[in-house]
């Protein structure tokens, strides 16, 4: 069966959409990784659609979905790489991502982990 | 009128929705539109065609080559005889669906579309038709 890969870096898992997902293949990706959340005790994920050219209601849903599905499995998700046009166009489509962190590029996107996942690091600390 | 600009796509499976954005997109680059309304007329194809296979139970797609003096666009017409729509005003309110979407499919598409025509019979089907002009 068809599945987009999901690489695993340390404490962070990485997905990079590189196909134009049908509605069947965004689910298995979001049921694969909720799973692989729980099996390696992710800390982040980050999801790169930089190569998608649209983004429609249900895609924006998934990607809602996991962000909120990943924080209740004690992760934080970032999505990277949005096209201006596909943001244009989901914005007027009526879909903000609210919830849904996002940054410009990979490298912000790890960034912005990074700090999340320090920043919770030092508040669970502070609690002890 | 035949005109070889005119083709049918079917709507019967998820791998059909995803066949129409990249046909869709094909057409609007052929036609000159720019990134962003190419993308619009792709992602309102992809709500209709959605709702054309689940509230429809499967259906067709027509895309037509449009003008209207020096205007040109594209028309996208989705028809499916599923159980239609009884209530054309509550559906197209933002956020209602009879589904498990988000209820943005056509609603959106008609804010992603220049000009936006839906017709729907209990019982016997529905058509959504929508323009956008480069």
């Amino acid at each position: 069966m068809e599945r987009i890969p999901i690489l695993k870096m340390g404490e962070y898992l990485l997905v990079s959409i590189q196909v134009d997902m049908h509605d069947r293949l965004a689910m298995t990706l979001q049921a694969d990784l909720t799973d692989r959340i729980v099996s390696v005790h992710a800390k982040g994920v980050l999801i790169d659609i930089s190569a998608l050219e649209m983004v429609d209601s249900f895609i924006g849903r998934m990607l809602g979905d996991l962000a909120a599905m990943s924080r209740v499995l004690d992760a934080e998700t970032v999505v990277v790489g949005m096209r201006p046009a596909v943001a244009i166009t989901l914005v007027e489509l009526g879909l903000a991502l609210k919830g849904v962190r996002t940054a410009l590029n990979v490298e912000r996107g790890m960034d912005l982990l990074r700090n999340r996942i320090d920043a919770r690091g030092r508040e669970d600390a502070g609690r002890e | 009128m035949l005109d070889a600009s005119n083709e049918r796509r079917p709507i019967q499976t998820s791998e059909d929705v995803v066949t129409v954005r990249q046909t869709v997109r094909q057409r609007a680059v052929e036609l000159g539109f720019n990134l962003v309304d190419q993308t619009k007329i792709v992602t309102a194809a992809s709500e209709l065609a959605r709702n054309t296979l689940q509230y429809g139970g499967g259906g067709t797609l027509r895309i037509e080559e449009v003008k209207d003096g020096a205007r040109r666009g594209l028309r996208l017409t989705f028809e499916d005889n599923g159980p239609g729509i009884a209530n054309l005003e509550l559906a197209m309110k933002d956020g209602y669906t009879t589904g498990n979407g988000l209820g943005l499919g056509l609603s959106g598409a008609k804010r992603l579309s220049n000009e936006f025509h839906l017709e729907s019979q209990p019982g016997k089907g529905t058509r959504v038709a929508i323009v956008r002009w480069r």
